[in-house]
C-alpha cells in the first residue's frame, strides 16, 4: 500500500491544460464549454460511443481521452454504458451494413435533444473502405450528424477540441 | 527458413503415396498441390506429424477456386492447395474433425465464395449477416464490389444460437454494442445463476469488405489498407503484407529498413501491452494501475508521434523498406532515453500489482485456459504463452532482422488472467531490451531499395509475430501488378475460440476481465 501511495504522490497531477500554452484560445474554449455544460446539461454531458465499423484505431484514441493527461471528466464530460443515458453519440467507422440497423436503434434510443459526432475519416466519408456491398460509408448516410471530426484516427486533442466546439455552438 | 527433417519426411511420405500432383505451379513454398479427393487424407497425415493448423482461405483464378490451408510443423510452414473447377461441384470435406479451428475459416469461405465444406458440424453462416443473400458470394470475381443491396440492411435476428434448457437456465444476450468503448460483437451466454454454462460468440458485425476492397488496388495502396485492418496492429499488418509482396517479387529490403520495422513492431507491442495491462486492472476496479499504465502508454505514443509522425504508427512501412529514414542519431537518442526509465517503472508497477492481494484474488484462477485446450484451438501469442504453448514466430520461424537476435519468449503454465497479464508485462521488458539491442546494431544505409513490377501473376505469404501473436498474410498479384487477392489472418481467429472455452468454469461478472485478457481483434477477423 505504501508503494502505491508513494507512486501516486511521486507522479502528482499531470493533467494538461487543453492544447497547452501554445493555444490559450482552446483553454478559454474549454472553460467556456464548461460553463455551457454547467448551464445546459446540469454540469454533466454524457457520451455514448458507438463503433459502427471502425478498425479500432479511433477507439484507442477515444480511450486516451480518459487518461490522466487529457482527463475529459474535468469538463463534466463522461462516457456512459447505454444510449438511453446519453446526450451525445460519438460514432466511428464507416458504417458496416451489419451494424447499420444497430446504429439506427442506438440513435432512436437516445433521448432528445441529442447530438451526434462522426469521428474519424471513415465516419466522415467512408474513408479507405468507402461504400460497398458491406459498407454503408459515412455515418451521415445512416443517421443525422451534427459535427464531423476528421483524422485517421483523430488525436485525443483533435477529439477534445471538436467536442468542445460543438457544445459551444 | 530451412527445411527441417520432419517436414522433409512428411513430404517424402506424401510423395511416396502419390498424393502430390505432378504439375504444381505454386509461387510460395514449401507448398504442395493435391487433388480434392485427397484433401482430408493429406491433412490427416499432416496432423500425424504434430502440425498446427494455421488458417484456410480461397483464391479464384480463371476457371477454378483454389483452397489453401496452412500448417505449422516444427519450425516451418507448409501450404497445401487444391483446385475446385467451376464446372464441378464446389465441395470439399471439412477439416474440422481434425482441427477445431478450421470450422470458422470454412464458414467464412462458404459465405464469401460459396464453397461447401461437407461434414462441418457447424454449417451456419458466419461472416454473412443480412447484407447479402445466401446464394450470393461477394468474393467471387463476378460479384460487383458495390453489391446488390438497396435500401436498409436489417439486423440478423434469425441467427440460430445454441440454447440450453432446464430449470433455472436463462439466456443473456450481450452486444453487438457493448457497455464500454470497444468493438462490436455479440456474446450469447447460457447461464444458471451466475455460472456460465455455455458462451457462444457471434462476430462479423465489422465486416466491411476489406478483402474485396483490396482487389484491383496498387501495391502501395494495399500497404495503406493493411495498416487499417486492425488499427491497434498497424505495423504488423503492414509488415506481413510487405513481406508477402516482397517474397512474391523477390525484393530484399535493406538491413536498415528491416531494423526500423522491428523497432516499430516492438514499439507497437509495448504500447498495446501497456494499455491492455491497464485495462485488465481497470476491469476489476484497480484504478491506480489503469492510470499509471495509461500514463506510460500516453508518453510512449507521444514519442511515436514525434519520431514516426503517427501515434499508432500507421503508414510507416513501404514496399522494400519504410516510408522514410525515421532514425537519425537524434531520434536514436530520444528512444534510448525512454527505454531504461520505462523498464524501471514497469518493474515497479509489476511489484505493486503482485503484492496487491485483492487484485491477485480477482486475477488468479480466473478464466483458466488449460494447455490441452490451448493446443486444441491453436492459441497464439500471449494467450498460448500463458497456457504453456512456447511459440514465437520471431524465434521459431525467424525473419530478418530477428534471426540475428536472441528472442526471449516468456511462457507460463497457469493459463489464467494473471498469467496472461504477467506474460504481457514480461514481453514489455523483453521488447524494451530488444529495441536497445536493435539500436546498438542499427546498420547504416538505405531505407528503401529499387524494385520492379511483376510481368506475370504471382503470389506470396508474409508471417510475423504481431503483439497478438502469429499474423499471416496472403497476397495475390495479377500480371499488371494489381492486387488480385488479399487475405490477412489475424491470430484472434484462434484466440476467440479460446475465450469461448476458458469461461466455462467462471461467472458472468468475470467475463469482461477474461475478454480483456484475450483482447481478440474484431475488425481483424470480420474483415
Amino acid at each position: 500500500m505504501l508503494k502505491t501511495l508513494k507512486k501516486i504522490f511521486q507522479i502528482g497531477i499531470i493533467t494538461e491544460p487543453v492544447d497547452a500554452p501554445s493555444s490559450p484560445e482552446t483553454e478559454a474554449l474549454g472553460k467556456a464549454c464548461q460553463a455551457i455544460i454547467d448551464a445546459k446539461f446540469n454540469g454533466s454531458l454524457a457520451i455514448r460511443q458507438v463503433d459502427a465499423g471502425s478498425c479500432n484505431g479511433c477507439e484507442l484514441e477515444i480511450h486516451a481521452l480518459n487518461n490522466a493527461f487529457y482527463n475529459l471528466e474535468r469538463f463534466g464530460i463522461h462516457f456512459v454504458a447505454s444510449p438511453r443515458h446519453a446526450d451525445l453519440l460519438l460514432v466511428t467507422g464507416p458504417v458496416s451494413r451489419h451494424m447499420e440497423e444497430a446504429l439506427r436503434i442506438v440513435y432512436e434510443s437516445t433521448p432528445d435533444p441529442k447530438l451526434v459526432i462522426a469521428a474519424g475519416d471513415c465516419a466522415a466519408c467512408g474513408g479507405i473502405f468507402g461504400e460497398s456491398y458491406a459498407s454503408a460509408g459515412a455515418v451521415s448516410n445512416v443517421i443525422p450528424v451534427d459535427l464531423v471530426i476528421r483524422g485517421c484516427p483523430p488525436t485525443p486533442m483533435q477529439l477534445l477540441t471538436g467536442l468542445l466546439s460543438l457544445i459551444r455552438s | 527458413m530451412g527445411t527441417p527433417n520432419i517436414l522433409f519426411r512428411l513430404l517424402e511420405e506424401l510423395n511416396n503415396r502419390q498424393l502430390l500432383k505432378a504439375d504444381s505451379s505454386i509461387d510460395y513454398c514449401p507448398a504442395v498441390d493435391i487433388e480434392p479427393i485427397h484433401w482430408l487424407a493429406v491433412t490427416h497425415m499432416i496432423q500425424q506429424y504434430q502440425a498446427r493448423f494455421a488458417g484456410l482461405w480461397v483464391k479464384e483464378l480463371d476457371n477454378a477456386f483454389y483452397v489453401i490451408a496452412c500448417f505449422y510443423i516444427e519450425k516451418n510452414y507448409l501450404f497445401v492447395r487444391t483446385a475446385l473447377h467451376k464446372k464441378t461441384p464446389l465441395r470439399l470435406p471439412s477439416l474440422s474433425c481434425l482441427y477445431l479451428a478450421s470450422s470458422r475459416f470454412e464458414r467464412h469461405a462458404h459465405d464469401l465464395f460459396g464453397i461447401e465444406f461437407t461434414g462441418n458440424e457447424d454449417s451456419r453462416r458466419w461472416t454473412r449477416h443480412q447484407a447479402w443473400s445466401a446464394n450470393q458470394y461477394p468474393l467471387r470475381k463476378d460479384f460487383p464490389k458495390a453489391g446488390y443491396s438497396t435500401g436498409k440492411t436489417p439486423t440478423d435476428k434469425t441467427y440460430p444460437f445454441l440454447q440450453a434448457t432446464g430449470e433455472g437456465v436463462c439466456e443473456v444476450p450481450v452486444g453487438p454494442i457493448h457497455a464500454g468503448i470497444i468493438e462490436p460483437g455479440h456474446f450469447r451466454f447460457q447461464i444458471a445463476g451466475e455460472d456460465i454454462l455455455y458462451l457462444e460468440e457471434r462476430l462479423g458485425y465489422l465486416h466491411k469488405g476489406i478483402e474485396k476492397t483490396a482487389e484491383g488496388k496498387d501495391i502501395s495502396d494495399l500497404i495503406h489498407l493493411a495498416s487499417h485492418v486492425s488499427g491497434d496492429c498497424a505495423v504488423s499488418y503492414a509488415w506481413s503484407a510487405c513481406m508477402a509482396i516482397e517474397s512474391a517479387l523477390q525484393i530484399t529490403a535493406p538491413d536498415r529498413a528491416l531494423f526500423i520495422r522491428a523497432i516499430l513492431a516492438e514499439r507497437e507491442r509495448i504500447a498495446n501491452h501497456l494499455w491492455d495491462a491497464a485495462a485488465i486492472c481497470n476491469d476489476v476496479g484497480f484504478a491506480f494501475a489503469y492510470y499509471q499504465l495509461g500514463r506510460l502508454r500516453e508518453l510512449w505514443l507521444r514519442t511515436n508521434a514525434q519520431l514516426f509522425g503517427h501515434r499508432l504508427l500507421m503508414n510507416c512501412l513501404a514496399i522494400s523498406g519504410v516510408q522514410k529514414d525515421y532514425l537519425p542519431e537524434s531520434a536514436v537518442q530520444v528512444i534510448r532515453q525512454e527505454l531504461k526509465p520505462l523498464e524501471k517503472e514497469v518493474g515497479e508497477l509489476e511489484r505493486i500489482l503482485n503484492s496487491n492481494a485483492s487484485l491477485q484474488n480477482r486475477l488468479k484462477t480466473t478464466g483458466i485456459l488449460s494447455s490441452d485446450i490451448a493446443q486444441a484451438v491453436g492459441a497464439l501469442g500471449y494467450v498460448g504463452k500463458a497456457s504453456g504453448i512456447d511459440f514465437d514466430v520471431r524465434r521459431d520461424a525467424p525473419y530478418a532482422p530477428y534471426h540475428q537476435f536472441k528472442i526471449d519468449s516468456p511462457v507460463l503454465s497457469e493459463g489464467d488472467v494473471a498469467a496472461r497479464l504477467s506474460i504481457r508485462l514480461k514481453e514489455i521488458v523483453n521488447s524494451l531490451q530488444l529495441i536497445d539491442a536493435l539500436l546498438k546494431d542499427l546498420p547504416a544505409g538505405d531505407y528503401q531499395t529499387g524494385w520492379k513490377m511483376p510481368h506475370r501473376a504471382t503470389s506470396g505469404i508474409g508471417i510475423v509475430e504481431s503483439w497478438r501473436g502469429e499474423l499471416l498474410t496472403f497476397v495475390g498479384l495479377d500480371s499488371l501488378g494489381k492486387i488480385s487477392r488479399y487475405f490477412p489472418r489475424d491470430p484472434s481467429w484462434f484466440n476467440w475460440l479460446a475465450l469461448e472455452r476458458l469461461i466455462y468454469h467462471d461467472i458472468v461478472p468475470d467475463f469482461p476481465v477474461c475478454n480483456k485478457s484475450i483482447n481478440g481483434s474484431y475488425s481483424g477477423c470480420d474483415l
